[in-house]
């Protein structure tokens, strides 16, 4: 029997977050609006609108190119994709063909067994999003909020081998979106779609097959691993018979979990690309502007995290998987150094406690990690509760202390000892006691 | 030069409702435009850059403002067919 390998290549579709439209004012800003309350003549396609390119999205673009080490153009032009469907009012997309603003790009991925790939990253390009299409009994209804949002696309060279790899690295393109604050790249909302080319070739082989079969509209990690392993076993049983695939999408039927053929696939000449008359050329000014307002990406900082703080490979990426970890991990290290707590230390307390961030504070941590080492309870707000408790328990030393007998302060200290069995912090707890009771 | 195949892939593309009896016709009409056009190869033009636009003008682009959108009442207001808000086509089944 034939051993095949599969040849993947990914295209990821994002929205940028932009206020407005990718060429008019409506605001882009469509989930959960009214139906078509978010239209104009431009993006209804009515005749005679002019559409004006938005420029923070072709900065935005420009980011994820500059992020996944693509080369910039200087001069980029949009072009009109020619295609009917009921999504397109003017019976065109404006996209992105020969000028596209980013091309030549590649993102470093490791896998499991942690060897190093590098995925190409063909181009990025900037183009405009569709309305939204909902099919019920019979009828399609059409919503053209979305029609007009600005969506960048992202073009894999067909460097996957694994499926494994087209998730580690989706996710991580998925990552850098939200470090670089251009798209909450929210799946389930529609923010990032997927879109994978798959297709076999005979192990050993080194010319790419004649045919590829492009998977659509999938809007999770999970559907889209699901629908390239199914993908990738239809297709070997019908090599095996000796069968010819033919270049052809097809979507992903959750329910039944397999794969249906959607439509024959264009050739890209169908789409009779030519540069939209209406809009003028874009010469890319100020680019190392752009570069240096780049915030660090998550490439960097688990560089960072490794040389800076010892910490291990798996430890960064755990802590780089969202900005706001590594911001609470940084707050909290510069706290713990005083009380003599190692990086270590607050990233093992951070990733095996799983602590929620978003319900405590760095300064709760450390005095946690305190805990944990010396068994002091130095954490003032846990304190606080116990040392209320006590007041509510003594009230005859509360009145002595009240009518001026300070030194009775000693006896409610020992209660709140007693009841921690002696692991408070016996300074905070006297502290806390004349603030209680002033 | 064109034959009516070509017509028939053309008039999908362009979703146009050509039928089957016009194809011979319209071959013929287009072979006959685009060898009018073709005269235009006996110029060289290899030193010429295409003409997209013409008024030389780069980079007037939209700040990223909200200005106001039409109401749901008015984009809708020419749909053939609409429902509860949207507009309606007949269906689309390949999905």
């Amino acid at each position: 029997m034939k051993r095949y390998e599969p040849i993947i290549g990914l295209e990821i579709h994002v929205e940028l977050k932009t206020l407005s439209k990718m060429f008019c004012g409506c605001s882009a800003d469509y989930f959960g609006q009214k139906p078509n309350s978010l239209t104009c003549p431009v993006c209804l396609g009515l005749p005679g609108a002019v559409p004006f390119t938005n420029a923070q999205a072709i900065q935005d673009c420009i980011k994820i190119g500059l992020a996944l080490n693509c080369q910039i153009a200087e001069n980029s032009r949009f072009e009109r994709k020619n295609y009917f469907y009921p999504d397109l009012p003017k019976g065109y997309q404006i996209s992105q063909y020969r000028w596209p603003l980013c091309t030549n790009g590649y993102v470093d991925i490791e896998d499991s067994q942690n060897q190093k790939i590098r995925i190409r990253i063909n181009r990025v390009h900037q183009e405009e999003d569709t309305g939204k299409l909902s099919h019920l009994d019979g009828i399609t209804a059409i919503d053209f909020n979305r029609s007009g949002v600005p969506l960048v696309e992202i073009v894999s060279e067909p460097d996957f081998r694994e499926v494994e790899q087209v998730r580690i690295y989706a996710k991580k393109i998925q990552q850098i979106f939200r470090y670089l604050e251009v798209s909450e790249a929210d799946m389930e909302k529609g923010n990032m779609r997927l879109e994978a080319n798959i297709s076999l070739r005979e192990a050993g082989e080194s010319k790419l097959p004649e045919y590829r079969v492009e998977l659509k509209n999938i809007n999770s990690f999970k559907f889209m691993g699901d629908a390239i392993e199914y993908e990738i076993k239809r297709q070997q049983e019908l090599l095996e018979k000796g069968e010819k695939i033919t270049q052809h999408t097809r979507g992903w039927n959750e329910n039944k979990k397999e794969t249906f053929v959607q439509r024959e696939k264009e050739e890209a000449h169908d789409y009779r690309y030519f540069p939209d008359p209406d809009l003028l050329p874009l010469k890319i000014e100020k680019l190392e502007e752009i570069r240096k307002s780049l915030p660090e990406l998550p490439e960097q900082i688990l560089k960072r995290l490794q040389s800076m703080y010892g910490l291990s490979y798996y430890q960064s990426q755990l802590i780089v998987s969202e900005r706001f970890l590594v911001d609470f991990f940084e707050d909290a290290v510069s706290l713990g150094e005083e009380n003599k707590i190692s990086a270590v230390d607050v990233a093992n307390f951070l990733i095996n406690k799983n602590v929620d961030i978003n319900k405590v504070s760095p300064e709760e941590v450390i005095s946690q990690i305190t805990f944990k080492k010396s068994g002091i309870i130095s954490d003032t707000s846990a304190l606080r509760e116990v040392v209320k408790e006590i007041i509510k328990e003594n009230p005859q030393a509360v009145a002595d202390y009240k009518s001026g007998k300070i030194a009775v302060i000693g006896v409610l200290v020992g209660a709140v000892m007693r009841k921690t069995e002696s692991k408070a912090d016996a300074k905070i707890v006297k502290e806390l006691i004349s603030e209680l009771l002033s | 030069m064109f034959n009516k195949e070509d017509i028939k892939k053309l008039a999908k593309l362009a979703n146009l409702p050509i039928k089957e009896s016009e194809y011979e016709k319209f071959a013929s009409q287009l072979s006959e435009i685009i060898s009018y056009v073709k005269q235009l190869e006996r110029i060289d033009s290899n030193q010429v850059e295409p003409t997209f636009n013409v008024t030389g003008l780069k980079n007037i682009n939209w700040g990223d403002k909200v200005e106001p959108s039409l109401t749901q009442k008015k984009s809708l207001q020419n749909a053939k067919m609409q429902r509860n808000g949207f507009f309606v086509t007949k269906g689309i089944f390949n999905e």
